[in-house]
């Protein structure tokens, strides 16, 4: 699985034309399929190789590669081994852009007015200056949606995130009124999604593509964990906000910086959500101290959505 | 001689009637308001759930409440039929029947309506075939069914010895009827043997019911109560549940007692006695709800915890305020004052008050969902404008209609074919005073 075609290369020039299958410099990549392959073009293409050697291929042997296998339900609901998801929220850093929200919407093909992602202005006390607050799921090791869950269809793996099967959901919303940080939203009508993402097979590691009656919420990216990469919430963030990493490795990222989790939490003054009533997030925030922006510069992106 | 004279009248006065002009009218209109809220949940089956008004935070809305006002009202059944039965109430036998279809009629709406509340019904055979016990959801699914079959043999076994008499009388039920009755009744010979048997079956019956019964109730309350919203995080909720799921059931039966009274002219049957002794109960029962929701707001409302905070705010002087007061007002304290005189007692005060307890109770149900979901811990900011509110849409409204029409249709139509007093029992009773 780990050294299958995504990460062996990347592609440059032709982002939407997918990835190489299979190739590396030391064997021919095209051996396999050669019999399906027409005759060279005569036109090359630059790529770049993991060991950052340019090189250069005929275009007629690029062929798209069909999507990734998606992991088995069975696989998908175990979870990656050895392994405890943490995400850390910094309060401090955060301005509201969003981006971390639209980069989520977008890879999830969420509708209009449906956020995982939600960035509520906060204020501890009346004396206190307002915070932004971003809110994921919280991936709860005693998740109080689980419990409730009649089916099985939301579920926690071994790795500490907790998913949702949306075909075994049966849309009874048991989890929304059970789940105290209302994280979980729900497709009430038919989800608008294009006709080739809409093709894709439903993995509840991807959540995509979205289905009608169902409940969705933060995945934690579980497919992008997978591959060893950030979530894209992570990734999109340019105040890094959003560190996430291994519990047991001890170490959190935010894509620029890594930090040391237990130092993290211990020199900040790291907390939980409504750590009193028992679910035990595994999201952790820092206190908005020594903010690196004023409150009032996130209030111009805090359109209220109309629809 | 004297004897079987008084039987035939007997048996002539409870006898099932065809409906007159009334009847069929009201059957009519019962089926156009379930025909329209058919026609609605086509509607939300083609475009899914996005047809009512509930959004993420309002994620149940009255197609919950009003489950819970069916689980409510099905109580009654074991109210009247076995707590009456077990404890020697003698008075109350012409009114086991009314309840028992009261009951079973709201059961069957019950597990509709929660079919109705779901987004993916078609999904619906996962609760057997992936069905988790931690779940109150499966749970309730248990008692549920468990206590429509009791419901359904506590109205059948009874039934048994009324078929005979109906079959008796061919000339009056129809032929169809006539088939009809001798297919569910006809093994039924009335030898004491069978007799001796059908008393111990109701006996035993009797007996489970009402832990069953108190089971469906408190589960239901548990739906709530096992989540961490305030408002809902309350210990008194199962409690809670079932004094008011007694009140909103006997309030049922009284408003049927007196439709059915005045419909098929049954006053020597349900006497002005039945309503006293009713009122009597409605009064004890109202109290008993008063009595639980001072348990159920006055000790978080003295406290005002933060989380409590607006969730109560929003009942006594916020946005439900009137709803609230309606429902306290109306639905239990107005009763109560009626009730407390002895004119308040008769028939006609007797029907109004039931109907006040049944408005009041569906109201209170309401406010049971509602409230807390607007009130989450978390603000409710990102999230589009109209998630912020919520007021149930015509397709809601018609689906809830819908099915309290088809609840009144069911009970209808088992009052046409079956006698809506139990006609043996009458008679038996009617020998034993004679003795």
């Amino acid at each position: 699985m780990e050294n299958n075609s995504r990460r062996d290369f990347l592609l440059t020039g032709l982002i939407t034309a997918g990835l190489v299958s299979g190739c590396t410099p030391k064997t021919d990549p095209f051996e396999a399929g050669a019999s399906d392959i027409a005759v060279p073009s005569g036109k090359k293409v630059k790529l770049l190789s993991v060991d950052g050697e340019e090189i250069e291929v005929d275009e007629a042997f690029l062929k798209p590669v069909p999507h990734m296998p998606p992991v088995s339900n069975t696989e998908a609901r175990i979870g990656i081994p050895g392994k405890k998801f943490v995400m850390v929220i910094d309060l401090s850093r955060c301005k509201n852009l969003k981006k971390c929200q639209s980069a989520c919407n977008h890879a999830h093909e969420l509708n209009p007015g449906e956020n995982w992602i939600k960035v509520d202005p906060m204020q501890d006390a009346e004396h206190t200056a307002p915070y932004w607050e971003p809110t994921t799921c919280m991936h709860c090791d005693e998740p109080p949606c689980v419990k409730v869950c009649p089916v099985d269809a939301t579920f926690k793996r071994q790795d500490g995130i907790v998913l949702i099967d949306s075909d075994r959901c049966i849309g009874c919303r048991f989890c929304m009124a059970a789940c105290p940080y209302s994280t979980r939203v729900f497709n009430w009508g038919e989800p608008e999604i294009a006709p080739a993402i809409a093709a894709l097979p439903y993995s509840c590691e991807t959540s995509v593509p979205q289905k009608k009656g169902t409940v969705g919420k933060c995945d934690f990216c579980a497919d992008m964990t997978r591959m060893g990469e950030l979530p894209h919430c992570v990734s999109a963030c340019p105040n890094g906000v959003f560190a996430f990493g291994d519990l047991n490795e001890d170490s959190v990222s935010n894509g620029a910086e890594t930090f040391r989790f237990s130092d993290l939490i211990k020199d900040k003054g790291g907390y939980r959500l409504m750590e009193d009533l028992g679910t035990k997030p595994s999201v952790y925030y820092l206190p908005p101290v020594s903010r690196n922006f004023p409150f009032e510069s996130g209030l111009e992106n805090d359109k209220v959505q109309n629809k | 001689m004297e004897n079987s004279i008084i039987d035939e009248k007997i048996i002539n006065d409870l006898l099932p009637q065809k409906f007159g002009k009334a009847g069929k009218i009201w059957v009519a209109l019962l089926t156009v308001v379930c025909l329209i809220g058919l026609f609605a949940y086509y509607r939300q089956i083609r475009y899914g759930l996005v047809v009512t008004a509930m959004r993420d935070y309002v994620s149940w809305g009255i197609y919950i409440s009003n489950f819970v006002f069916f689980v409510a009202i099905s109580l009654v059944g074991s109210l009247i039929t076995a707590i009456f039965r077990l404890a020697g109430v003698k008075w109350g036998s012409p009114l086991t029947r009314i309840a028992e279809i009261i009951a079973v009629a709201a059961i069957i709406f019950a597990s509709l309506i929660i079919i109705v509340d779901m987004g993916s019904p078609e999904r619906f055979y996962n609760l057997f075939t992936h069905g988790r016990i931690q779940s109150p959801i499966i749970w309730d699914v248990i008692v549920i069914t468990t206590y429509f079959f009791i419901s359904l043999l506590l109205l059948y076994y009874p039934l048994l010895p009324d078929i005979k008499i109906l079959l008796r009388y061919k000339e009056k039920s129809g032929n169809r009827m006539h088939k009809f009755y001798s297919y569910i009744g006809s093994f039924w010979k009335g030898t004491p043997e069978q007799f001796k048997l059908s008393e111990k079956a109701i006996n035993i019956l009797c007996v489970t019911i009402i832990p069953v019964a108190f089971t469906i109730h408190t589960v239901t309350s548990w739906l709530f109560a096992t989540t961490y919203r305030p408002g809902w995080d309350s210990t008194n909720f199962g409690a809670y549940f079932i004094a008011g799921a007694f009140l909103v059931g006997s309030g049922a039966v009284v408003v049927a007692m007196y439709v059915f009274r005045k419909a098929y002219h049954l006053e020597k049957y349900i006497t002005e006695n039945h309503f006293e002794k009713m009122g009597r109960v409605v009064v004890l029962l109202s109290l008993l709800y008063l009595y639980f929701n001072m348990n159920e707001f006055l000790t978080p409302f003295f406290k005002m915890k933060k989380s409590e905070e607006g969730y109560l705010n929003g009942l006594f002087s916020g946005d439900f305020a009137t709803v609230f007061w309606f429902a306290i007002l109306i639905g239990m304290i107005i009763p109560i004052i009626i009730l407390l005189f002895k004119s308040g007692r008769k028939p006609l005060p007797m029907f109004i008050v039931g109907v006040m307890v049944i408005v009041g109770a569906w109201f209170k149900r309401y406010l049971i969902v509602t409230p807390t979901l607007l009130h989450p811990f978390l603000p409710m900011h990102d999230a589009p404008a109209s998630y912020h509110h919520y007021f149930p849409s015509w397709e809601e409204w018609a689906i809830t209609m819908g099915s309290l029409a088809g609840a009144l249709l069911i009970i209808t139509i088992l009052a046409r074919v079956f006698p809506i007093i139990p006609i043996q029992e009458t008679l038996t009773e009617e020998h034993e005073k004679a003795i």
